[in-house]
């Protein structure tokens, strides 16, 4: 049907690890990021306004974080996986000059609805957790 | 606050509970490509299912859809907040927390459950309520209440697409953030430094200077590590030292995980090394997979630079 390939759910299996992906995070990401998710605190665009808070620089907003949270498990599964629920416990900042690395693994199985549940760890290189929780995508039966 | 004034005070808070924030109100704008795309492209995002027309129409779905976790975004109050928000009772709350001193915030969790995808031309209609308050608790950041809002959001025809929780810690600061606000840029960590004394700082200036030494014993030749001022042979205080041409064999080793420790890399291996003049070592192996290390391995050691203020042997497969 097209060049975009979906995991079915007979692919999956309970323990599968997820490719591991490293994203800088960068002042016009954390910025930018904000901003395409209407979030115009200034504590994630203005650095003297994050600097009131206690941290060093401008920090990733919680809608960038859940953005990246199911654009990881959907690069994972393909476009064709339906978003069935997003669960994040949220941890140290964000801050431009880290890297998050993210990691993901297959926790649960539904074999009846298809439904997978993905947990995912990220992790930014200079204070640890970032976010962690579950992503459940639907998966399609074989086309 | 006295138990009196505690108790006073959550009577105020807790009448909260239940409280609409929100009645059911529709996003100013209807799910539009502008706003996923600029979505996608910042989260390098490239799900066809958003913004590939000509492939969604051919999909089982037939037609594009906004990404799930924009859900929240189509409300979102936009750039009125940099000037403060407007009054509602989650607002209201929040100034009472703050005026009882629990003037920290620190959202720590939010779930999202998405019942039906949204597509352009759509219009997501939020309702939000204060649905739940924690008891007092002592947490790491300090004393505090835990709130919990529930965002429910349906479509045009009154369907329900979505529903949010978001819990947010209020807490009493246990320093003044603006004294910690000093640092202007990031401070990257570094390594534990090793603790130099009178026995040891010459090896560790060595390190510094790229050589990993072997002490010896100049009355009978024995060399020892790690340092000390002692020979365990012959119990002269006389020595020299010699420099080693790091080829060893792991002896052992271990796979450190958990606590990830600021500052050092992951994967991190440890191993105690024999090295080929006799002594042992520990240091770190790198430049392979820890599944591919084994008992036994030859490798070779170079002194690097592994942060910005440490040189340390680092021993890699020979
Ligand atoms: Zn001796």
């Amino acid at each position: 049907m097209s060049e975009y390939n979906t995991l079915s759910r007979t692919e999956v299996s309970v323990g599968d690890k997820l490719p591991p992906v490293a994203i800088d995070i960068t002042t016009g990401l954390v910025v930018c990021g904000a901003l395409a998710t209407r979030d115009f605190e200034p504590v994630h665009h203005d650095k003297s306004a994050a600097q009131a808070t206690g941290l060093p620089d401008v920090f990733m907003n919680i809608l960038t974080s859940q953005g990246l949270m199911t654009r990881y498990a959907t690069d994972w599964s393909g476009p064709e996986a339906i978003v069935r629920s997003l669960d994040i416990r949220l941890g140290a900042p964000n801050i431009p000059g880290m890297v998050m690395t993210i990691t993901g693994e297959v926790k649960a199985k539904d074999e009846q609805t298809g439904i997978v549940d993905i947990e995912v760890l990220g992790e930014n290189n200079i204070w640890g957790m970032h976010m962690q929780g579950t992503v459940q995508l639907e998966l399609p039966t074989e086309a | 606050m006295t138990p009196e004034e505690q108790q006073a005070f959550e009577e105020k808070i807790y009448a909260y509970v239940g409280r609409q924030v929100c009645p059911p109100t529709p996003a100013r704008d209807d799910v539009n490509a502008t706003m996923i795309r600029h979505w996608t492209e910042v989260m390098g995002d490239t799900n066809p299912a958003y913004t590939d027309a000509q492939w969604a129409a051919s999909s089982r779905r037939g037609k594009t859809i906004a990404p799930p976790a924009m859900l929240y975004v189509w409300n979102q109050e936009g750039f009125a907040v940099t000037t403060g928000r407007s009054s509602d009772p989650q607002t209201d709350m929040v100034e009472l927390f703050n005026e009882h001193g629990f003037t920290g915030v620190l959202g720590t969790n939010v779930k999202q459950e998405y019942f039906r995808e949204v597509s352009p031309g759509d219009t997501v209609v939020i309702e939000m309520v204060i649905d739940q308050i924690s008891e007092r608790k002592a947490t790491a950041r300090g004393a505090g209440y835990f709130f919990e809002t529930l965002a429910t959001f349906t479509n045009q025809d009154g369907e329900k697409i979505g529903t949010q929780r978001f819990r947010v810690l209020k807490f009493i600061p246990q320093e003044q953030p603006a004294a910690a606000a000093s640092e202007d840029k990031l401070e990257v960590p570094t390594r534990i430094a090793s603790p130099r004394g009178h026995d040891n700082k010459w090896w560790w200036d060595a390190c510094d200077e790229g050589k990993v030494l072997i002490q010896r014993c100049t009355n009978c030749q024995t060399l020892r590590h790690p340092p000390r001022p002692m020979c365990g042979e012959c119990q002269s205080m006389e020595w020299d030292s010699i420099e080693s041409g790091l080829d060893g064999e792991i002896l052992s080793f271990t796979e450190l995980h958990h606590p990830k420790i600021p500052g050092y890399p992951y994967p991190l291996v440890c191993a105690v090394i024999r090295l080929g003049e006799g002594t042992n070592l520990v240091a770190n192996v790198v430049g392979c997979e820890p599944a591919d290390i084994q008992i036994g391995m030859r490798v070779q050691g170079r002194v690097e630079q592994v942060d910005e203020k440490t040189m340390l042997p680092q021993f890699y497969p020979a």
